[in-house]
């Protein structure tokens, strides 16, 4: 008794190795670096590298490897500090044809690559960087479609020469109102049949004969979704813009967004990139009208006052020329003549040619360009959150248009370099088909996740240096045994999460160093069942044979519940909690394997089939 | 080395002095949410938390001052950890986006000390907030249907009874104690006593399955003397795994830093609470509904599972 086979000794030494092995990978340090990738303006590739090299180089900066893989350039840096000397370099000399993250790549040599080994995906709570929740408005993006049917419904009835009195948009429904029921009825078939995806209601109302229309649900939901899918995309271009490398952008649930930049460096721009609205909108300036008669009140129709950034007002032409949604591409840089920052932009094929017709009857006439920025804030009003919708429009700049343009041209009146820069990136990225609102953020700063690592490894390593003394102590020879498979557990969990690529996160490593303490558990139960058979009068053999039999049940029964706990806390948690529960449900999978199996192994390889008279117990 | 020789001691005689402990105990724990309450984190009440990392020990009337002079009027201004660390709750602004808030504020204290570090910033809105409350109600509850349901199928309804009773009874004195001291409590607290109410099953599975292995075994005995031999028998591994668990929390709890101080708090107290309930509370619940041998013999007869006797 007491002899395992020899598969299963093999199996043992088999994971040990295995363990070791995938766990390796977290002893390398990591490397401050850059990587370099392209746009759709340029294409990476060995000339690149050149110029990259050359550029460090003659700048004295420090670097130690710079590898071409996919398209994809790798520079890696000895400190921190060179790296950030390299990214202002390489920001000036490459500019806005690549994009460049910045990011931190363990120094693995290639064989440990090869097997696919890789360290621990560390959380943000110990990486720095950004995590923000991101609530999408989906009412405004419905309301924006029934802007669009508005529209239709217009051209409709004037092609059936339906007399209408008003179509206007209400919340979610639109309107249309009509001198007499006859009128309506006859609406109200007409529109229903060409719109399919409206629900069409007759309405009376004091003042009128209506017909309304709203959406029907299949459309509803699929203009959410639209919405949804064009903000991720939409955010990811900006984020991709931003430099952040291995960034997470996801849906989550129906109509939120969670957006995760690691190592994120500067968390207060990133936040006003990732929730700008910010566009641009084209208008002619109405000449025709007076200023002082409208700012008294007396708006004339067809037009709408606004105002410059120095506060004076203007009046411009309802009619709007074009908007973001036509611009195709747009880039920072100065006015050649001016030497002002300027924004340059690229038009479609619509836009263009709008523009071309726009600009040719308006030689030598000024036009107006609007900047134009939705706010979204909710506060806790009685109780309830409410929303608080802000829409800023301010004209930035007035120019007389001097000779026809089309698709390319350009726009001054910017603030700063960075202000151009920063709008280029919105217009190029595009715009969002729905406001957004944070409604969650958590940011963490380098240092502090650099503490934190600390912490938590010190604590491991405190946690466990206790337990594997207590247990030499009180269990001796057998004692010693729990402390080798306590260790083998260490190692198991850090391959494991390794392998699974599961995030760890602070709470993660108290979930390791909870591990620690209740893995001896396990070997607990079966060491004092075996002196309780020893007690008994069990010859020492037996007693082991017992001991581990008798103790299984309990022990799956026991790491079943904290398992149930885990699959709760996994289910219901969201980040760090997360990362705790899968590493406590690994701990206890691992500490399971170990105490059964891994120290059988060794007791038995101890003791087995040899004499014994009494065990050091 | 070994603490416990056999013993026998009459735990269950104790029964009403451990009952009129607990009752006090969660009295005094309910007193004190029902008057005091609890000093939630901002994941349930909503807000904005700024950590700041100063580079010498700072005064935190000043920092307050100068926030106030920035505009900031409704702060709660604290030292987190060491005196070179301030951490300030700001209320939300009606001219400010939320996340812009964290900015603006730390432009502030910048002014006091321009090597001011950002250490983190943790902004809940209010409908997240909300959220996260009834989801972690959700989930203590969630957890404590699956265990009575686990535990009535593989021992007996009474048992289950009984162990959640002692479950509930750890859940609210530690609430207790973090309401009496008035420590944070937060998600990573929450999450901490779900990982407690598993951890502290594994005690009242412990004895239960001894209980119900004696039950069968011995062939006369009133079931109080049985349960009082199974804890004895037990005694020794319930007390050693609470002291190896508690050696590694109180590691994290002085190593681990001051984030995880509530979490690793909790589990202390949850552990010490449990070992305690696991000892007395669930076998006495138990034995206070009239558990006795043919319970678990019957339940058995019903083709429970691995473990039969013919």
């Amino acid at each position: 008794m007491n002899q395992y086979p020899m598969w299963k000794n093999l199996l043992v030494v088999m994971v040990v190795l295995l363990g070791a092995l995938y766990a390796l990978p977290n002893i390398y340090s990591q490397d401050p670096s850059m990587e370099i990738s392209g746009t759709r303006r340029a294409k990476v590739d060995s000339s690149t590298l050149k110029r990259v090299e050359q550029t460090l180089k003659k700048a004295d900066v420090a670097y130690k490897k710079v590898t071409l893989h996919k398209g994809k350039l790798l520079i890696r840096f000895k400190d921190s500090e060179q790296q950030l000397k390299a990214k202002e370099l390489l920001a000036q000399r490459l500019g806005d044809d690549f994009n460049q993250a910045l990011t931190l790549s363990p120094d693995l040599p290639d064989w440990l690559r090869g097997i696919g080994a890789e360290p621990m995906y560390l959380g943000l709570d110990l990486r720095g960087g950004i995590h923000v929740l991101i609530d999408v408005d989906m009412d405004a993006a419905v309301q924006q479609a029934m802007d669009r049917y508005s529209g239709d419904i217009r051209s409709l009835l004037r092609k059936h020469k339906l007399r209408y009195l008003r179509v206007s948009r209400e919340g979610n429904q639109v309107m249309v109102k009509f001198k007499d029921a006859a009128k309506r009825d006859q609406a109200e078939d007409l529109i229903g049949s060409e719109f399919r995806t409206l629900v069409v209601e007759p309405l009376e109302r004091a003042d009128g004969y209506y017909v309304k229309a709203t959406l029907n649900p299949a459309e509803r939901h699929s203009v959410e979704k639209f919405a949804l899918q064009q903000n991720i995309t939409t955010l990811r271009n900006r984020v991709n813009a931003l430099g952040v490398s291995e960034p997470l952008i996801q849906q989550q649930g129906e109509r939120r967004i969670v957006v995760q930049l690691p190592g994120a460096q500067d968390p207060a721009k990133l936040k006003e990139i990732l929730g700008a609205t910010a566009t641009l909108e084209y208008r002619l300036v109405d000449t025709e009208h007076s200023v002082e008669d409208a700012v008294n009140g007396r708006v004339p129709p067809g037009s709408k006052l606004y105002h410059e950034r120095n506060g004076q007002p203007v009046l411009l032409k309802k009619q709007v020329i074009v908007t973001g949604n036509q611009i195709t591409d747009a880039s920072s840089g100065f006015d050649q003549r001016s030497g002002q920052p300027a924004v340059f932009v690229s038009l479609d094929g619509v836009g263009a040619k709008r523009m071309r017709h726009i600009t040719t009857a308006n030689v030598g006439k000024p036009m107006a360009v609007v900047f134009i920025e939705n706010r979204t804030t909710t506060r806790k009003v009685g109780g309830k959150p409410v929303k608080h919708k802000v829409k800023v429009e301010e004209v930035i700049s007035i120019a007389n248009i001097l000779e026809p343009f089309g698709r390319r041209f350009q726009t001054t009146g910017l603030d700063s370099p960075e202000e151009a820069h920063d709008l280029a990136l919105l217009l190029r990225a595009g715009a969002l088909a729905a406001p957004i609102e944070i409604i969650e953020e958590r940011t963490i700063g380098p240092s502090l996740g650099q503490d934190n690592i600390d912490q938590g490894f010190e604590s491991v390593v405190i946690g466990m240096a206790l337990v594997v003394i207590f247990m030499a102590l009180y269990y001796r020879i057998f004692g010693l045994v729990a402390d080798a498979a306590l260790l083998m557990n260490l190692i198991l969990i850090v391959a494991i999460l390794s392998l699974l690529q599961a995030t760890l996160t602070l709470p993660g490593i108290a979930g390791i160093v909870l591990t620690v303490g209740m893995a001896v558990d396990a070997n607990v139960l079966i060491f004092e069942r075996i002196r309780e058979e020893i007690a008994n009068g069990s010859s020492p053999q037996a007693s082991i044979q017992a001991g581990y039999e008798k103790a299984f049940s309990t022990i799956m029964d026991a790491n079943i519940t904290t398992l149930i706990a885990a699959v709760v806390l996994f289910s219901f948690g969201t980040g760090p909690i997360k990362g705790f529960a899968v590493t406590l449900a690994v701990g206890i999978l691992t500490s399971m394997f170990t105490a059964i199996v891994g120290t059988r192994a060794v007791i038995n390889w101890l003791y087995g089939r040899k004499r014994v008279t009494s065990l050091a117990i | 080395m070994q603490l416990f020789k056999k013993t026998s001691l009459d735990f269950m005689g104790a029964r009403y002095k451990a009952v009129i402990f607990s009752a006090t105990l969660i009295l005094i724990a309910l007193g004190s949410l029902a008057t005091r309450g609890l000093t939630l984190g901002i994941d349930f009440t909503g807000g904005t938390l700024v950590e700041v990392g100063f580079s010498q020990p700072v005064d935190l009337v000043k920092v307050r001052n100068t926030l106030n002079a920035g505009g900031f009027k409704d702060v709660v201004v604290q030292h987190f950890g060491t005196s070179k660390d301030v951490l300030v709750r700001l209320a939300p602004r009606e001219d400010m986006k939320s996340s812009v808030l964290s900015n603006r504020a730390f432009a502030a204290m910048q002014k006091v000390d321009p090597q001011a570090q950002l250490r983190r910033v943790e902004f809940v809105g209010p409908q997240v907030g909300d959220e996260l409350t009834e989801d972690g109600g959700l989930a203590v509850l969630y957890a404590l249907i699956g265990i009575l349901i686990y535990v009535g199928l593989r021992f007996e309804y009474r048992f289950a009874i009984g162990s959640v009773i002692a479950l509930i009874h750890d859940v609210i004195i530690t609430l207790g104690v973090f309401s009496l001291f008035q420590v944070e409590f937060d998600l990573t607290v929450l999450a901490a006593i779900l990982a407690v109410i598993g951890y502290s099953l594994n005690d009242t599975i412990v004895v239960f399955d001894r209980v119900r292995e004696n039950f069968r075994k011995i062939r006369k005995g009133e079931p109080l003397e049985i349960i009082n031999i199974a804890i004895n028998q037990t005694l020794s591994r319930t007390l050693m795994t609470s002291l190896t668990t508690l050696l590694v929390l109180i590691a994290l709890f002085v190593f681990g830093g001051e984030i995880i101080h509530g979490f690793a708090l909790s589990l202390i107290v949850g552990i010490v609470i449990g070992t305690y309930s696991s000892i007395y509370v669930a076998s006495t619940a138990a034995v206070m509904m009239g558990i006795s041998k043919e319970d678990l013999m019957s339940v058995k007869k019903e083709g429970e599972g691995a473990d039969t006797l013919p």
